[in-house]
């Protein structure tokens, strides 16, 4: 809005930052270069960026600390179930096939709830992506999060980017093997530390801990620490945005998934075009744009790329230049936002001298709405089935050999497996009944076929499925007939259930 | 003959030989390609010579490791029956009359029972232990016992087996043939009489007198049978080699009556209590008190019994 119109590139294409090609920028700044030899592989160029402070910078340092904290701390949350569960607040218990996560508790056959959680993460991301563009990318990353970590580390360990430079092209002294080896060991540790909080998910970890120390934990613990420390050493130590770059397909994703109504970091070409510096500008009043060139944003990149270049898939969109661009504009009196969060389509009216719409239109789209309604849907989807679930249940197979047997007096006998659940963490008794089959009566493995009723009470262990033997016996004669097992728990919640079961007798077709 | 030279078009150096103007590019594998063929080769000489690989007439060489799938095998069984040894510990450990108030033992020792079962007692009773009314195999699920149905009953059955000598203590008894004896309308009487006592006919005096001068001692005035001989209830539902008249008319002419090998020198006595526990287990097992004999118990007058 400050200087329209003064760029040919933008009086063509107003939207030049969205189509423009990098070469558009190099062609009209650099020398003209001899054509490079083709090479398919491109050395990595080490990224040393430089520190900054601002609201963005402060943002992701509170994203760090949060993110960090849950990852750290989740697994040492205590969380009273009882005698019969256990204490830990978030545990993947995959030796006794249980989940549990605060209040709630998992058993295999509801794994939908964790698929549920999954498709509500996928959709969340849509969401974020379509709203706030790659916010994601930007400062929830696990990758994000630990290279910003590690870079912490680098500049603390071996001082801000042009001392960092220096010593990357100084000679290998004794000085910078050992401060190369002191930061590679706070590297390790942190992966060490990394990686060993992970194994904390699946089992108790004030004890898994000891056992990781005194040797006595399973393999499989220490194999996992020793791959995830590799990882994070490495990913997050040395390759970093690389990662981004090359390995991750969640930009390719996310690029098909933003359009020009996604909020993404954007330099404002129009503003900012033709660069020149503070003097030259007083010089030729007019002439340049807002840009002074003072690569500031290119500096603290923590992926080095030149946002003035236009969206590309290198931007995570930390909007760390935000911050190094808005300082240098305050400080020679210029007005922030040359580099700024924005829509393309925004930026389209305001190259044309429209005013920006407000904040909250630019959230509310269509595409924002139909994805939180999915989400949402989703969310309460689950909830109501947590809400309503049933913590008793019943199964029964019938023993298909012999299908039936014949008593001494007449009477016809049928076997069952007769599998009782019970998913609360204490003892409960069930009643277990027949019903239909007229004049039946059961009794079970451990009981005497004197005391057959048509309803047992059973005592089922906490947290446990129950399986009895059931025989069910009917008066000479009974046919063939579908009947039911019924369940239900003897305490206030009265929680019932049914079994569908066939009495096989002589003659049944089956 | 051999003209090597640059080939111009791909910079590569021909082998050297050319055939009818054709010519062949050097192009060597690539270096990590031939080491790791080279590595092969060395590990197949180590392999060789430390397993089991060169077939001779009798058998391959042995390998210095002497490893074979035969010891493997071995080995494993033996790790199999070392952590099963606790267990078979404890239940041989304690008394079988007790192992059914222990319901984790007890369930133990069914599932080693029905595995042996699955092993030495299928091919006659089956694999469901139902047996077979046509061949005479009993049924040992359902409540019907020719000897008795406690544990250790059954236990004494599996250990002595029923009628086939080798064994002092086996289960002996032996029904008289009556072929020749009975006029065919005796016969017809009889065996109305014998289905009588099950309630499928009606009673009639003449049959009743010849059970009683014939049959009674066995299988007693009601047709309750007699265990101590093995001798069938007759007054059930359930008939080991048929329950028409039919069927009981050919049982008095040729009785057929079943034999069990035993399994006492065969089967360790862990596995035979395990094999007792699984078929006390099947739906028809009765309690101590019911049915046996009482212990020996310790009195003047008192007689030990069977």
């Amino acid at each position: 809005m400050d200087s329209p119109n003064n760029s040919t590139d933008t009086v063509e294409q107003p939207v030049s930052a969205a189509s423009a090609k990098p070469s558009d920028f190099t062609k009209r700044h650099d020398p003209p270069r001899e054509p490079a030899p083709v090479k398919l592989y491109e050395k990595r160029r080490a990224v040393h960026n430089k520190r900054i402070d601002g609201p963005f910078r402060r943002f992701k340092w509170f994203v760090m600390l949060v993110t960090l904290g849950i990852y750290y701390i989740t697994p040492w949350i205590r969380w009273d179930r009882g005698p019969y569960a256990p204490n830990q607040a978030v545990l993947i218990d995959l030796a006794n096939r249980r989940f549990y996560m605060f209040g709630i508790e998992i058993w295999p056959q509801e794994f939908y709830f964790v698929a549920g959680l999954l498709i509500m993460a996928g959709i969340g991301l849509f969401l974020v992506t379509s709203a706030v563009g790659r916010a994601w990318c930007g400062y929830a990353c696990p990758q994000t999060v630990w290279t910003d970590l590690f870079q912490h580390i680098d500049r603390f360990v071996d001082g801000d980017r042009n001392a960092r430079m220096r010593l990357d092209a100084a000679p290998w002294t004794w000085g910078k093997v050992l401060r190369r080896g002191f930061k590679w060991t706070i590297y390790l540790a942190i992966a060490f530390w990394t990686g060993g909080a992970w194994i904390m998910y699946f089992a108790d970890a004030p004890t898994l801990t000891h056992d990781f120390w005194t040797g006595q934990a399973a393999p499989v613990a220490y194999v996992t620490v020793a791959i995830l420390t590799a990882t994070t050493f490495v990913l997050g130590g040395f390759m970093r945005e690389q990662v981004c770059i090359y390995m991750c397909p969640w930009p390719r994703i996310q690029t098909a998934m933003l359009d020009e109504k996604s909020l993404i970091v954007t330099y404002k070409d129009w503003r900012g075009e033709p660069r020149g510096s503070v003097k030259k500008a007083a010089k030729n009043p007019g002439e340049f744009g807002d840009c002074i060139d003072c690569t500031q944003c290119v500096q603290v990149c923590p992926t080095g790329i030149d946002i003035r270049e236009g969206p590309q898939i290198g931007c995570i969109t930390c909007a760390l230049c935000i911050d190094a661009c808005d300082k240098v504009m305050k400080d020679i009196g210029r007005p922030r936002g040359l580099i700024d969060y924005a829509t393309l389509e925004d930026c389209k009216r305001e190259a044309a001298g429209e005013t920006p719409r407000p904040a909250w239109k630019t959230l509310l789209h269509p595409r924002t709405v139909i994805y939180f309604g999915i989400w949402a849907a989703i969310g309460l989807g689950m909830l109501f089935l947590l809400g309503t679930r049933s913590h008793t249940s019943i199964s029964a197979a019938p023993d298909r050999n012999p299908p039936y047997m014949l008593m001494s007096d007449g009477a016809l006998r049928n076997s069952y497996t007769v599998k009782l659940r019970n998913m609360e963490s204490r003892p409960r008794k069930m009643e277990v009944e027949i019903d239909g089959l007229a004049g039946a009566k059961m009794w079970t493995g451990t009981m005497d076929y004197a005391d057959a009723k048509r309803k047992l009470v059973i005592d089922v262990p906490p947290d446990e499925t129950k399986a009895l033997r059931v025989y069910v016996i009917a008066p000479p004669d009974t046919k063939a007939q579908d009947f039911h097992f019924g369940v239900t728990s003897l305490d206030p919640q009265k929680e019932t259930d049914q079994a569908e079961a066939r009495f096989t007798a002589p003659g049944d077709s089956e | 003959m051999a003209n090597k030279r640059i080939d111009e078009a791909t910079q590569t150096e021909t082998v050297g030989h050319e055939w009818d103007g054709i010519e062949e590019l050097n192009t060597p594998l690539p270096r990590w390609w031939l080491w790791s063929f080279y590595g092969c080769i060395a590990f197949a000489i180590g392999y060789m010579i430390v397993y089991p690989a060169i077939p001779m007439v009798h058998k391959a060489t042995e390998g210095t490791l002497g490893w074979s799938s035969r010891g493997q095998l071995a080995e494993e069984m033996k790790e199999a029956d070392a952590a099963r040894s606790t267990v078979r510990a404890k239940i041989a450990a304690v008394d079988i009359v007790k192992l059914p108030e222990q319901p984790d033992l007890m369930a133990q020792a069914v599932a080693g029972g029905a595995a042996a079962f699955k092993v030495n007692c299928v091919q006659c009773h089956g694999s469901g232990a139902a047996g077979s009314q046509t061949l005479g195999y009993p049924n040992l699920n359902d409540d019907d016992w020719l000897w008795g149905g406690d544990i250790k009953t059954i236990e004494y059955t599996i250990t002595h087996g029923i009628r086939q000598a080798n064994d002092d203590d086996l289960r002996q008894s032996a029904m008289p043939p009556f072929a020749g004896v009975f006029e065919p309308q005796q016969l017809d009487a009889l065996a109305t009489h014998v289905l009588s006592l099950s309630g499928k006919a009606k009673p009639n005096a003449q049959g009743a007198q010849i059970y009683a001068d014939n049959c009674v001692v066995c299988h007693g005035d009601k047709g309750q049978g007699d265990r101590t001989v093995g001798a069938p209830r007759l007054a059930d539902a359930i008939w080991l080699y048929g329950g028409t008249k039919a069927d009981i008319e050919k049982q008095i002419l040729n009785p057929r009556m079943g034999q069990m090998p035993h399994w006492g020198g065969r089967l360790d006595p862990v596995t035979i209590k395990m094999l007792a526990a699984y078929v006390y287990s099947l739906g028809g097992g009765e309690k101590i008190a019911q049915t046996t004999t009482p212990e020996p118990v310790k009195q003047d007058d008192g007689q030990p019994q069977q």
